[in-house]
């Protein structure tokens, strides 16, 4: 292991709330140990504004485990930073040199408005799940796990999509703002497996339409998507919600 | 004078006993009921998902953006089931016995056998969901083996059964939310409960992005709202997980039930340095496959592959020979620093020991190299494919390692140590999950309930679900059906306003406090009296300083504290700042449980209370009860005991010898 420090310059947005202007304002921060993770970064950088008596950067974390999807920051141009595979909170120091300078943005996209500094509003996330990202289940009401055997190949499909954090660097690294890869990603889960065949074609219209309500873009394959993805969500799934789209779209029955 | 209403009754016959003749509320009725549920995991999702179902009002408030956020998700290994699908010898019975003599004999009888007997409905629900859990090739359900048991009765979703399970109480919340039986509140804190004529009857919330104080009421109130591991500061949990909206309830007259009960998880990757924010959990199920071992000579500053096999000291398995690496967490625990203190520990910190995966790489290639007919595999060959099978069980767990440390842990065994991650104790409840507030519920790792002095791996989901989808939807109706008459309360009433004043008075004192030290200076220091004092081996002076210490800190605290920015907004500092203050004043009440509790059970070890063998020493004939805690006033708390009868389960000293 290294003992060396590094000396950084950040570059970071700053905005009051969801009405002003915001704009980029220059930090320096020392002795950063490569073994820090990227947040712990900021939290050395945030004590220093706090006993100077300035307020702190808001930024938007709480696992610091890569799972839970609160962690949001675009770094040098690029959701979630250089890592491939990695959110921001598993993003160390190593990554970086001493002397490097670090621009660091909130999410872009207008279905995100952005709430303070580092922090974006994802509701239209859940929106989008309340449009039909569910099996129609009540409690109680199950049969036995067993009952219906999985073919591995599916039930692992399945669980590749599932992983998704809703995160939403998909729609930040997207030219056009879409969130078909997380869309696609829970369309795909439940299509994937029995359970979730009865609703499949109501399913995937509602959420496409909600999804267009909240004003996200359209799809054009450029897969930036999947490049940033901390969960690495194949834009195999976009493929496959486009043919659940077209045979939902001809078969449906109203 | 507590009351835990566990029905009359064989241990078998209780809870279909206790379903078949609670009262019933008629579905135009639970229409005009309103629940308030605080917190959005597992508990809190699949209470409100269920709640909403049967067709009562449901809030839910959380502080995260989106209540997909919640820690459940953070849970790694799996979630048990007494569903036998291994024909292994599993039953109801094994994993009630499993649970309470893994608890040390410090749990409900009655609570633990109902958890035992609906996790085969949680697999079930769960599957009907979507969940993706792993599967054989036959299309069936996959099991392995987690700590404390000997059957394989852990599903499971590859290193992410957390977050898989609460994607599908998700969306089952969403669901809900579609159909207006549930309303969710994001970025909304919970700050006061509400009480009315001795009932709970609602919340004062902190609207976290425009800091406005917001009431809101419910014929019940729910709370759901996790663990108070971060109390050391350093833990497992998120960086938000608090302990403030049990905390508020306590000094509402909601009793506390066993505080010190921590649980110290024993496979945690190291602290590296004094910017550590959290600690990462590397999962139980990695005991599965992986060995334990710290060098037989002292101090010895070698590469991990410059010591060979015989000098090697397999610690788990030398003295547990029966369950080897699959030990309980507080065994285990207990172990690696004992290792440590004696001078064995490895890596630059000296506290920490291997988690070797070499000899489970070869096993499975050679396993592999079979299945291929590879007769004569060389030895590259068989690690290659090995790694391939290890990387397909524990692959993102590997990944997760490599990024924090910078090694490889498929060439170089993995360093590990213990670090808090889960709380045993909590809000005291009754076999209903009712605190002893009227009207006021605790489900999930907030309460005390299931777990005893120590829970076993992978039971934590089984409790949070089970609690929301399986018991609360039959226990709230024993109250509702009384409250049918109730009309909404406005939230005008006198005791809405005193209440919201209350807070807005605290959280102006905190802002005008306008000191020099940061709320996370406060937080660290905090920490370090826990876990030094606290932690994983605990004794009387110690404890006795402690409680001093913490005090004096309680007095900083609110002389010296400084909070940037303003209330009217987004302040993280702010947030932080009630949470922290909160964590102080139960940091003081879990060393005056420990300190009163003169034995040593599951996680909370007494060193003056242990066998020549350095095992926990249990005093059944003092202390086989659930320590009570009734809040008196600043630094006041009295204790009541609930006596533990155990008629089926008989206490033994527990060896896993």
């Amino acid at each position: 292991m290294d003992h060396h420090t590094m000396s950084l310059t950040l570059q970071v947005w700053r905005q009051q709330n969801a009405n002003a202007r915001g704009k980029f304002v220059t930090y320096k921060v020392d002795d950063i140990s490569p073994e820090m993770s990227f947040l712990e970064m900021f939290d050395v950088l945030n004590e220093k504004l706090v006993n100077e008596g300035s307020e702190p950067i808001a930024f938007d974390h709480d696992c610091r485990e890569g799972i839970c999807g609160s962690c949001s920051m675009h770094i040098n141009g690029r959701p979630h930073g250089p890592w491939a595979a990695t959110t921001v909170c598993q993003l160390h120091m190593r990554a970086f040199h001493d002397g490097d300078t670090i621009v660091v943005e909130p999410w872009r996209a207008n279905a995100f408005p952005v709430v303070k500094d580092l922090v974006v509003d994802r509701s239209a996330f859940d929106r989008i799940i309340q449009a039909g990202g569910y099996i129609s289940v009540n409690t109680g009401n199950a049969v036995d796990a067993n009952a219906t055997p999985i073919e591995k190949t599916h039930a692992d499909a399945a669980f590749a999509a599932a992983a998704c954090i809703g995160c939403g660097a998909c729609v930040a690294a997207c030219k056009n703002s879409s969130a078909m890869l997380f869309m696609s990603a829970k369309v795909a889960h439940l299509s994937l497996l029995p359970q979730g065949a009865p609703e499949r074609k109501s399913r995937v219209l509602d959420m496409v339409a909600q999804m267009d309500k909240e004003g996200f873009g359209s799809c054009t394959f450029t897969e930036a998507c999947e490049a940033v993805c901390p969960k690495e969500i194949s834009v195999t799934n976009i493929s496959r919600l486009n043919a659940e789209y077209l045979v939902a779209g001809l078969t449906v029955d109203k | 004078m507590l009351n835990s209403k566990i029905p009359q009754g064989s241990l078998e016959n209780k809870w279909n006993d206790y379903k078949g003749h609670v009262k019933l509320v008629n579905p135009s009725n639970k229409r005009k009921l309103e629940i308030i549920i605080i917190g959005s995991g597992l508990a809190g999702a699949s209470a409100a998902s269920s709640l909403g179902e049967l067709g009562y009002k449901v809030k839910v408030f959380c502080f995260q953006d989106s209540p997909r956020r919640a820690h459940s998700i953070a849970a790694q290994g799996g979630i048990n089931a007494a569903k036998n699908y291994q024909n292994d010898g599993d039953s109801v019975f094994r994993l009630f016995y499993d649970t309470v003599k893994g608890g040390d004999y410090r749990a409900r009888e009655a609570n633990v056998y109902r958890l035992a007997e609906v996790s085969a409905n949680i697999i079930d629900q769960c599957v009907a969901q979507g969940v993706p859990f792993a599967r054989e090739y036959g299309g069936l359900l996959s099991n392995r083996s987690f700590g404390g048991t000997q059957v394989q009765r852990t599903f499971y979703a590859a290193g992410q059964t957390g977050q898989q399970l609460l994607i599908g109480a998700y969306q089952s919340l969403e669901r809900q939310v579609a159909l207006g039986n549930v309303t969710m509140y994001s970025r909304h804190e919970m700050l006061d409960i509400v009480k009315i004529d001795g009932k709970a009857r609602g919340v004062i919330c902190r609207n976290l992005i425009t800091g406005q104080l917001e009431r809101y009421f419910g014929h019940a109130v729910l709370l759901c709202s996790g663990g108070y591991g971060n109390v050391f500061y350093l833990s497992t949990n998120a960086m938000g997980s608090n302990a403030t909206a049990i905390w508020k309830a306590h000094k509402k007259g909601a009793y506390f039930g066993n505080p010190c009960f921590t649980q110290i998880h024993p496979t945690c990757i190291p602290v590296s340095g004094d910017h550590q924010s959290k600690l990462t959990l590397m999962s139980e199920s990695l005991r599965n496959d992986g060995r334990i071992w710290v060098p037989k000579k002292k101090d010895d500053k070698r590469r991990p592959s410059e010591i060979p096999e015989e000098e090697r000291d397999y610690y788990l398995e030398r003295r547990y020979p029966a369950f080897g690496n699959l030990v309980p967490r507080d065994v285990a625990s207990r172990a690696a620093k004992e290792r440590c203190d004696a001078g064995y520990g490895v890596g630059n910190s000296r506290m920490a020991v291997y988690l070797d995966y070499a000899s489970a790489i070869e096993r499975y290639g050679r396993g592999e190299a079979g299945k291929h007919h590879l007769e004569n595999a060389d030895a590259d060959t068989i690690t290659k494919l090995g790694k391939e099978v290890v990387k397909e069980k524990y692959g993102n767990l590997f990944d997760m390692y490599a990024k924090i440390t910078g090694e490889d842990p498929y060439t170089t065994p993995m360093r590990i140590y213990p670090a808090v991650h889960y709380t045993m104790g909590g809000l005291w409840v009754d076999y209903e999950l009712m605190t002893t507030v009227e009207g006021l519920y605790c489900l999930g790792e907030a309460n005390f309930s299931d777990h005893g002095a120590n829970r076993l791996g992978a039971s934590a989901l089984m409790q949070g679900l089970a609690d929301g989808y399986f018991v609360i939807p039959y226990t709230i109706g024993n109250y509702m059906a009384d409250e049918i008459r109730t009309a909404a309360i406005s939230t005008d009433h006198p005791a809405f306003v005193e209440a919201e004043k209350e807070v807005s008075d605290r959280i102006n004192a905190l802002m005008n406090i306008k000191g020099s030290q940061s709320v996370e200076s406060f937080h660290k220091q905090l920490g370090k009296i826990m876990w030094n004092k606290c932690g994983m081996a605990r004794n009387e002076q110690g404890l006795k300083e402690a409680i001093e210490e913490i005090r004096q800190l309680k007095k900083e605290f609110w002389s010296d504290l400084r909070i940037p920015g303003g209330i009217n907004e987004l302040n993280n500092e702010l947030d932080k700042a009630n949470r922290v203050a909160d964590f102080i004043e139960l940091g003081e009440l879990m060393c005056i449980d420990a300190l009163h509790r003169r034995e040593s059970c599951g996680g909370h070890f007494r060193e003056e209370m242990q066998t020549e063998e350095g095992e926990a020493l249990r005093d059944d004939e003092h202390f086989k009860y659930v320590a009570t805690w009734e809040y008196k006033g600043d630094h006041e708390w009295k204790l009541h005991e609930e006596d533990l009868n155990f008629e089926v389960a008989k206490p033994t000293q527990r060896s896993y010898k």
